[in-house]
């Protein structure tokens, strides 16, 4: 058992019936889909009785636990929740889920991205939950006269032993809403856990099979409008005129003009990527109709000159700069090239690398590219909005509420307090709904309307529109000595418009002479965060390229990795290794044993690969056959440390779901550019992977570990890019250098 | 604009709009059923997918004009309480992520199930090769359309 301190004072965790009437539970409930299906069958209460921001306990037991985080498909509206409910000591069948609104003042980091949501809520979420658990045992014990230590509880039933009383949660709910919130509560030991780490089902799954209003795409409200947007059609174009003579006539058309999106002089925050601020607006009453007023409009564009933004970054202020031009994909390469070949900026130096790669020893040299990728999640981007003189009701689809409402509130002219964000279901997010520029838009086509608006991007809008994961560049070089033993270990990386480089990651820390270097260039091609920013890249080029030198080196390539892990634990090189050697060791150990990767099986060709992002270590095997003349992924095997897992096999769906989209991105993943036109437009010309093309099947282990969690969106997605591009050379002789692999690289 | 009269899930109802109006959005825009989803409106991903007289249909490209007499079933209107076979195969193996390209994926399924009740591993995937899920749910889907198969 743990005492820990009550949280940080925020109101979550104060007096509960400062909140009871406080109205925090009233207003969120704008569909009834919010809530989770999985109890529906049960009785609802007369009345609730709020004990923290987290949950509220019916007077007759039925406890309804908060999801302060959007949900997008990572699991976390039912595992948080979980995790409340450990601590509570309730029955999971009795409770009921609901998403949270965006609240600020109940709750930390309502946003979900970097793989953090459980790892950053646990304490939180805990301590909500042993915290109401505390004040019904206290209640109880006032209420019964006994000292509360011989309270005890078990599935929302408090129990006195020696007195032989019992009471359910409900029956003590309205006295445990009075007591005053502990200073301290005690938190379970981990090993007591009963419900983390048993699998549940998704709250919301018989909800999506029966295809019910959970989505923005999905929102309704009387009177609303729909509403779409018209941006250039290159990059390095502005809006210059337009011409809505016929368009306007068209049925349905209400009005069409020109929004900015975000003003000149407005300092944007990290999140305020917005590609095109000047657009046009086309408002109607039906989707239909607006399809195809935007289709008649006539829209002239012109090319903008060089202009410079500056942001607030987490590691300051930045100013970013966007160069005027057309820019192609071909051209890409060669400055990348060009780039590459001249001397970058040192981020790490251990010992003398430059020296020691010009001693007689054998040097491996490669380069790595990968082209933009763009998100393409399946619901595309669409926001809710309805703003008035005094206040903005917003509903849908957002990764970063927290950032994206203070962009509001700068944009309109209007306090937080009047701004309402409601959370949808996010229809996939990926990293492209931190970006939440089409909110702003949706507000001010609301503003001009005076009425309620929904924003809709067709795909084609969507893949359009920029926002994609960078395009990238990496250059390794390795040294061997006589006796195979890596002496030295170069990486030069860089990218278009930013670098992918992490410098302490492995195997630096295991090579005496090492250096890493990074360089950028400019583009006007806008980026964000894609599923592991960097990593997604940086991964496939370091485990590809450690393949390559574990064969010249004639060493298994497990053997290889571990012997440079058992070194980075014994006699580590330099400072500020970001990860832990026996952590990274122990998924490839495990991968060994679960992979037979001793076994050699005619006709299968196996790749391996290990990363270390967003706090996890992640391992592979992936297995190829040839049918054909062409490779299939018969089977991938991996192995993850994540600390607990809270739901395994929604935890499993995660990591299954992560390797399924790194083999697609791998293979065919390509955004590409003429003259400032992205080529690909939607999926005709933009290949997702489909099911025949997914493994035959996927064996995921998870080391067992009390460690608190980390993350799992994100660190099962890296290193199968690594895992593939070394079964493909087992499999056909030739490395692949060049994503996607199916393609030529970035010409496509 | 024109009048049609509309059989959907069962429920006769009529509509008057532009004749070339796509069936996805006389259900998402008209009907309040918002079951079936957008996603790429060029009938590539099968999120839009409903039944035409039993048969899987790409509804994003499907004018209402197109429909006739033939009774359009979606996502909706599959079983009574979520009870249909496939929809309980799929809760079973847990099978969503985001969910959004779900229901195209069921209703593509019920239809082929229909015609082909118990189907190889290849049959499988030719026939659900068409809707597309970046989550990457695939192997779940595959094992409850074959759980599916089995009841």
């Amino acid at each position: 058992m743990t005492l820990v301190k009550t949280f940080n004072g925020r109101r979550s965790f104060l007096k509960a019936t400062a909140l009871a009437g406080g109205g925090m539970m009233i207003g969120f409930s704008w569909l009834p889909s919010c809530q989770s299906d999985s109890n529906a069958d049960l009785t609802l209460p007369k009345e609730w009785f709020d004990l923290n921001g987290f949950l509220k306990i019916g007077d007759n037991g039925l406890i309804t636990i908060m999801s302060p985080n959007p949900e997008g498909g990572q699991n976390v509206k039912t595992s948080m929740p979980m995790i409340v409910a450990e601590e509570l000591d309730v029955d999971w069948e009795k409770v009921v889920v609901e998403q949270a609104p965006l609240d600020t003042k109940l709750y930390t980091r309502q946003f979900i991205g970097g793989s953090q949501a459980i790892r950053q809520g646990w304490h939180g979420l805990r301590m909500a939950g042993a915290t109401a658990r505390h004040m019904l045992k206290q209640a109880a014990a006032q209420a019964w006269q006994v000292p509360e230590t011989e309270i005890t509880t078990a599935e929302g039933v408090l129990l006195h032993e020696k007195s032989g009383r019992s009471a359910g949660y409900g029956e003590m709910a309205a006295a445990a809403a009075r007591i005053p919130v502990p200073k301290e509560v005690p938190l379970k030991d981990t090993k007591e856990f009963k419900l983390v780490g048993t699998s549940r089902k998704n709250v919301d799954g018989k909800k999506i099979v029966t295809g019910q209003a959970l989505f923005g795409m999905d929102y309704h409200r009387p009177g609303m409008l729909i509403a779409m947007i018209v941006h250039p059609p290159a990059f390095g174009m502005k809006l210059k005129s337009f011409d809505d003579q016929s368009a306007r006539k068209m049925p349905g058309i209400r009005d069409i003009f020109t929004i900015k999106a975000l003003q000149d002089e407005y300092e944007r925050q990290y999140f305020d990527t917005c590609t095109f601020t000047d657009l046009v607006a086309v408002v109607g009453e039906t989707t239909w109709e607006v399809l195809n007023a935007k289709k008649a409009l006539v829209v002239e564009w012109e090319l903008f000159t060089a202009y410079t933004e500056s942001k607030l970054t987490p590691g300051g202020k930045q100013t970013v700069r966007f160069p005027a031009g057309l820019e192609n994909s071909s051209e890409h390469i060669l400055q990348m090239e060009k780039e590459a070949a001249k001397p970058g900026k040192v981020r790490r130096k251990d010992g003398e690398p430059e020296a020691v790669f010009k001693l007689p020893a054998r040097v491996i040299e490669r380069t790595y590219t990968a082209p933009f990728l763009a998100h393409n999640c399946m619901e595309p981007m669409n926001f809710f909005a309805h703003v008035t003189a005094d206040k903005a009701e917003l509903a849908g689809p957002l990764q970063k509420p927290e950032y994206t409402e203070k962009t509001l509130s700068a944009r309109l002219g209007l306090p937080l307090e009047k701004i309402d964000i409601q959370m949808t279901r996010l229809g996939g997010g990926y990293g492209r709904r931190s970006y939440a520029h089409w909110l702003v838009e949706a507000a001010l086509i609301s503003q001009k309307m005076n009425a309620p608006v929904k924003l809709i991007y067709t795909r084609e809008d969507d893949m359009t529109s920029g926002i994609y994961r960078p395009a990238y560049h990496a250059h390794y070089r390795a040294a061997l000595d006589a006796e195979n033993n890596l002496i030295a270990f170069q990486v030069k990386a860089g990218g278009i418009p930013e670098s992918p480089l992490y410098a302490d990651r492995f195997p630096a820390g295991a090579v005496d002479h090492y250096l890493a270097e990074d360089w950028a260039i400019e583009s006007n091609i806008t980026v964000g965060s894609f599923r592991a920013p960097r990593s997604n890249f940086m991964a496939v080029a370091e485990q590809s390229f450690l393949d390559e030198v574990a064969e010249a080196a004639g060493k298994d390539p497990i053997e290889f990795r571990l012997e440079l892990l058992k070194k980075a634990k014994n006699h580590p090189v330099g400072k500020n290794n970001d990860y832990d050697p026996d952590r990274y060791a122990g998924v490839l150990e495990l991968l060994k044993e679960k992979s037979n990767w001793e076994e050699e099986i005619p006709g299968i060709y196996r790749g391996v690969s290990a990363y270390f992002c967003h706090n996890s270590y992640v391992a592979q095997v992936l297995d190829l056959v040839m049918e054909q003349g062409k490779p299939k992924v018969a089977k991938v095997t991996c192995v993850v440390d994540c600390g607990i897992v809270v739901n395994p096999d929604a935890a499993r769906n995660l990591t299954e779901g992560a390797i399924v989209d790194g083999i697609g991105n791998a293979m065919y993943g390509s955004m590409t550019f003429r003259q400032g036109e992205p080529e690909m437009n939607n999926f005709d010309k933009y290949r997702l992977i489909r099911m025949e093309e997914a493994p035959g099947a996927i064996d995921v282990h998870f080391v067992k570990s009390d460690i608190d969690p980390t993350g799992l969106g994100e660190p099962a997605f890296p290193p199968v890019f690594g895992a593939l591009a070394n079964a493909l050379y087992k499999a056909t002789g030739k490395r692949h250098y060049h994503q996607p692999f199916i393609g030529n690289g970035l010409a496509g | 604009m024109a009048i049609f009269n509309l059989n959907v899930n069962g429920k006769k109802t009529q509509v008057d709009l532009d004749p070339a109006t796509p069936v996805l959005w006389v259900l998402r825009d008209h009907l309040n059923l918002v079951g079936t989803k957008y996603g790429c409106g060029i009938a590539q991903c099968g999120a839009c997918t409903i039944h035409l007289d039993g048969v899987a249909t790409r509804s994003c490209l499907l004018p209402v004009a197109a429909v006739g007499n033939k009774a359009i079933t979606t996502i909706e209107g599959l079983s009574e309480n979520g009870d249909h076979p496939v929809q309980k195969a799929w809760l079973e193996h847990d099978v969503p992520q985001c969910g959004y390209c779900q229901a195209g994926q069921i209703m593509t399924a019920v239809a082929f199930l229909k015609n082909n009740p118990h189907p190889s591993d290849e049959e499988i995937e030719t026939a659900m090769n068409g809707n597309l899920c970046r989550c990457g749910t695939y192997l779940r889907i595959r094992a409850a359309v074959k759980t599916a198969s089995k009841s």
